[in-house]
């Protein structure tokens, strides 16, 4: 960016709006993917413009461009004054430039190694090794080793004087293996939905590291093809934290989106069961469950210092001991709600319009050992890697899916079973948490891919968790 | 000229402008495919009938596919449309690839980029300017409660290629996709789509969906899980056909055992004989090239009367399993997917279905066990009981958990006569071309599970 000079572009724009903001955007991300011992993606993509926002007559409007001359951020800042000059006639909510207020720092991601630490070719080849540790049986069909590098520049000026610059490394690593013997096909990967993201650097392409999780996977995948199918009962769950991933992600995190409970999502995502009286009432899990919101953990992978309105990053309760304190909502929710939020007011990218997104949410550990969760149970299922997701509009019914599971029976851990799902209602559900690992348990997680907003927004987010217990879930297997 | 068009025709010069250049200076031995995607949009997201947010979204970007000595890699930038600045940006990139080819490991299956047809297809629409489309659009919501999206403009895709092929595709389209909900939280979906925006035919459109939401001010009648002979609309079917674009149809998934089909090519199991999905090109609304410009036919047919007959196929599965390319993307899913008509009339549907669901839409689909086939996701909107082939009232929204062997197999018991476009309004990658011709089915029992 460094022939471009933002705030000289701010400065020389020329509309009568009440406030406008820059936020520039440059994003390089590389995939690599080695797939059966050959290069199956080597790609590397750049994508770099600017959002003009302009405040007129309490309405927002925006225009995105690919271009950064003066003249193009002129006319995008003259059509988003139009956009919101038209728009304020019906517009939802009349907004001030308290919902934009003066913010001015800096965030940068914590890393060892830059992403030129390691060539391309050296990265082929470190995967081209994981690809072939998960060769550990001839039942092994299909192997994959993944790699993804994300280099992020983030600039937002304001005609209030906002002025943040962010800078992010995030890399996501990942295998799979798929397995198959006669019709029995089992697919096996690192932590599901490529969990393994991370606000880090190079340094997590650690070879040794990588081929061990690698030989695990492929040891487990085959496991999987002789193992008996998940029982269909109901009885006690224990899922590790690369599940409670996406059990948080989903009937936690979304449903407690302030623009959600608004009904700005109503006609893609959906709505929320939480209403706004639900803040400082609701007791949504037992006493076990805390859950915060923290972009402050500086590895995980959605941590930022601002959001995209400016907002400082900051950790919050948002469930403590189970009773629901706050909401994910940031400084435009919070104004049209009254409702204490966080700043998650976040967009995609440059080309989309910022919008409350769940960033690292949280569940805090308890007390209780791994040994003493599984001793506890006398007949139950262990559940790893999400690998089905699926909730209602209103984030109540759900049913998820794991790659790998496990009997538990009197207290200890017994044989593998083989495509374990669940179902059940999200505040029955955390009611029903009964046991919560301590911090020897715990274990953070993240993805690239959690989808929003119209229009569509694909943003990255963070969840870590203890392994947790719940009690009388429905579970069952696969297709009989 | 609209600024769409004037920003569209820019940018198709630009493009050819700058593969002039870059394909022209390339070495003996190295190979080029430079793919172009961008669009110029307008949004404005509606909620409660009133403007949340509105604004123009310019986005362009461009992707080499570089060859060189058996190796390759691809390489994206943004596409400005200013001649200078595309240029060096995609020079540079080039560069970058050729430093990078070098170092990696030979790819078996690589494509090198052949001589083959060229085309140029652009689509001019009549759009509502983008100063005047509130004014047209909220007055005729005043007094409901609706949420929504408004999306309209110029969307474009291009390639070119070191062996001399060129394609470009564009056209000018518009959709509001939007919910009615009622006080008691009931609601109501449509889409009302085009390219060429008529102010009496919208608001029609907007009258027919007042009337449709009247009937979901009934009491709801509160569904068991359980088995129900079930009416799907087409847009309920649509999300069950785009289904199979994700690890379903693709060669490549069916080879590497990620597919939902694997057991109609292993094991010989087929569908329902009233089943014929097909990959159909005809109606012109999506490009028939893929990011490589390889043509498709205009007419694929998938799964006819219940058997597997084709996969999609890229170029590279091809290669690395010795088949026939049916020059598929690289991703191989589907791009213009019609499901047959069948030969029930739609106004029989009730009728025929007698006692059970009628389920206009469904949300949040997923694999829940990929090669058995089942799928599980939820009813939304409007959903009925329906007793002796009359509506009763709107139903509670219910997790469903079935395989596509049931309902699109051996429970498949009609197929409507009609067929309908559901058009694709998604928006993550930018928006999207045409989208998928479905009619209406009915199944002898669905499952319903929570």
């Amino acid at each position: 960016m460094k022939d471009f000079d933002i705030h000289r572009s701010l400065n020389e724009i020329d509309v009568n709006a009440e406030w406008v903001g820059l936020r520039e955007v440059r994003e390089i991300t590389t995939h690599r993917i080695i797939r059966d011992d050959h290069p199956q993606s080597n790609v590397t993509s750049t994508t770099h413009g600017i959002m003009v926002e302009a405040l007129v007559d309490g309405q927002f409007g925006y225009c995105s461009v690919n271009r950064l001359d003066q003249e193009s951020i002129q006319e995008a800042a003259e059509k988003a004054y139009i956009q919101a000059k038209e728009s304020a006639k019906y517009s939802l909510f009349k907004f001030t430039t308290d919902s934009r207020p003066k913010s001015v720092g800096t965030h940068e991601s914590s890393y060892k190694l830059t992403a030129d630490s390691i060539s391309p070719g050296e990265l082929n080849n470190i995967l081209l090794k994981v690809c072939n540790a998960l060769k550990v049986s001839d039942k092994i069909v299909s192997r994959e080793s993944y790699g993804r590098i994300v280099d992020s520049t983030y600039r937002f000026v304001s005609s209030n004087g906002s002025d943040i610059h962010q800078k992010f490394m995030l890399v996501t690593t990942d295998c799979s293996a798929t397995a198959q013997e006669g019709n029995i096909i089992q697919r096996r990967t690192d932590a599901g939905l490529r969990g393994r993201s991370y606000q880090m650097g190079m340094e997590l392409f650690d070879e040794m590291e990588l081929i061990q999780r690698a030989k695990r996977v492929g040891k487990e995948v085959v496991e999987l093809l002789t193992a008996e199918e998940c029982p269909t009962e109901t009885t006690t769950i224990v899922l590790t934290p690369d599940q409670m991933m996406l059990q948080i992600h989903e009937s936690v995190g979304h449903a407690l989106e302030l623009d959600r409970i608004l009904g700005d999502e109503r006609n893609y995502a959906g709505w929320s069961f939480v209403r706004p009286g639900d803040f400082g009432s609701l007791q949504y899990g037992s006493s076990l469950m805390n859950i915060v919101f923290d972009p402050t953990i500086q590895t995980q992978f959605a941590s930022y210092g601002f959001d995209d309105g400016g907002m400082k990053a900051e950790k919050e309760y948002i469930i403590k001991n189970g009773l629901l304190v706050r909401a994910l909502g940031g400084r435009e929710s919070q104004i049209r709600t009254g409702i204490p939020g966080v700043a998650n007011l976040r967009a995609s990218s440059w080309n989309r319009a910022p919008i409350d997104r769940m960033a690292n949410l949280n569940l805090e550990p308890g007390d209780a050992t791994f040994n003493e969760i599984i001793g506890s149970v006398e007949r139950g299922v262990f559940m790893e890697s999400n690998r089905s997701w699926s909730i209602d509009d209103y984030r109540i019914k759900f049913q998820f899916g794991c790659e790998y599971g496990k009997l538990i029976e009197n207290g200890e851990i017994t044989k593998t079973v083989r495509n374990p799902n669940y179902r059940a209602k999200t505040i029955p559900f955390w009611h029903s948490l009964k046991m919560i690992g301590n911090k020897d348990t715990f274990g953070i997680y993240g993805t690239p891919y959690c989808g929003k907003g119209e229009p569509n927004q694909t943003i990255r987010v963070g969840h870590a968790s203890p392994v947790c217990l719940f009690e009388n879930i429905e579970v069952f297997g696969g297709v009989s | 000229m609209t600024h769409n068009q004037s920003y569209e025709k820019n940018m198709e010069q630009v493009f050819n402008n700058v593969c002039d250049k870059v394909l022209s200076d390339l070495r003996n031995d190295e190979h080029l495919t430079i793919s172009m995607k961008g669009e110029r949009s307008h949004f404005i997201r509606l909620s409660k009938a009133r403007v949340r947010q509105a604004g123009i979204v310019c986005d362009a970007d461009v992707g080499l596919n570089f060859i060189e000595n058996g190796r390759s890699a691809w390489g994206g930038v943004t596409f400005s449309g200013n001649k200078e600045v595309d240029t060096q940006r995609v020079i540079s990139e080039l560069e970058r690839l050729r430093r990078e080819v070098s170092q990696l490991p030979e790819d078996p299956y690589v494509i090198i980029p052949k001589k083959g047809d060229s085309s140029r297809e652009v689509y001019k629409g009549n759009l509502l300017s983008e100063a005047d489309v509130v004014d047209a659009l909220l007055p005729a919501i005043h007094g409901v409660d609706l949420a929504g999206i408004y999306a309209s403009g110029v969307i474009f895709q291009g390639t070119a290629n070191s062996a001399g092929q060129r394609h470009w595709f564009s056209t000018e389209t518009f959709s509001f996709d939007y919910s009615l909900i009622t006080p008691e939280e009931k609601m109501v979906k449509s889409t009302f789509a085009g390219t060429s925006w008529d102010q009496s035919r919208y608001e029609k459109k907007i009258k027919q969906s007042k009337r449709e939401i009247k009937i979901m001010e009934q009491p709801v009648k509160k569904v068991k899980p359980g088995t129900y002979r079930t009416c799907f609309g087409p847009a309920a079917v649509a999300d069950l056909i785009w289904m199979f674009s994700w690890e379903g149809l693709g060669e490549g998934d069916i080879q590497q055992g990620k597919s939902a089909l694997i057991k109609m090519r292993e094991e010989g199991k087929t569908l329902s004989p009233l089943l014929t999905l097909s990959e159909d090109f005809r109606d012109g609304t999506v490009p028939k090239f893929n990011e490589y410009g390889e043509l498709s036919s205009d007419y694929i047919p998938l799964i006819l009367k219940g058997k597997l007959v084709n996969t999609l196929i890229s170029s590279r599965t091809a290669k690395e399993y010795q088949m026939k390319s049916n020059y598929a993307p690289e991703e191989e899913y589907q791009r213009s997917p019609r499901m047959a008509n069948g030969t029930l009339d739609k106004d029989d549907l009730l009728k025929e279905l007698g006692t059970g669901l009628y389920l206009s839409n469904l949300h949040y689909l997923n694999w829940s066990d990929n090669i058995g086939g089942r799928v599980t996701g939820m009813t939304r909107y409007a959903c009925f009981w329906v007793e002796n082939g009359n509506i009763v009232s709107p139903i509670n929204n219910m997790r469903f958990d079935d395989t596509i062997y049931n309902f699109f197999g051996n429970q498949l018991e009609e197929v409507s006569s009609n067929v309908e476009l559901i058009p694709d309004v998604s928006t993550y990658e930018g928006r999207q071309f045409g989208g998928a011709y479905v009619p209406a089915i009915l199944v002898s029992s669905f499952t319903l599970t929570l």
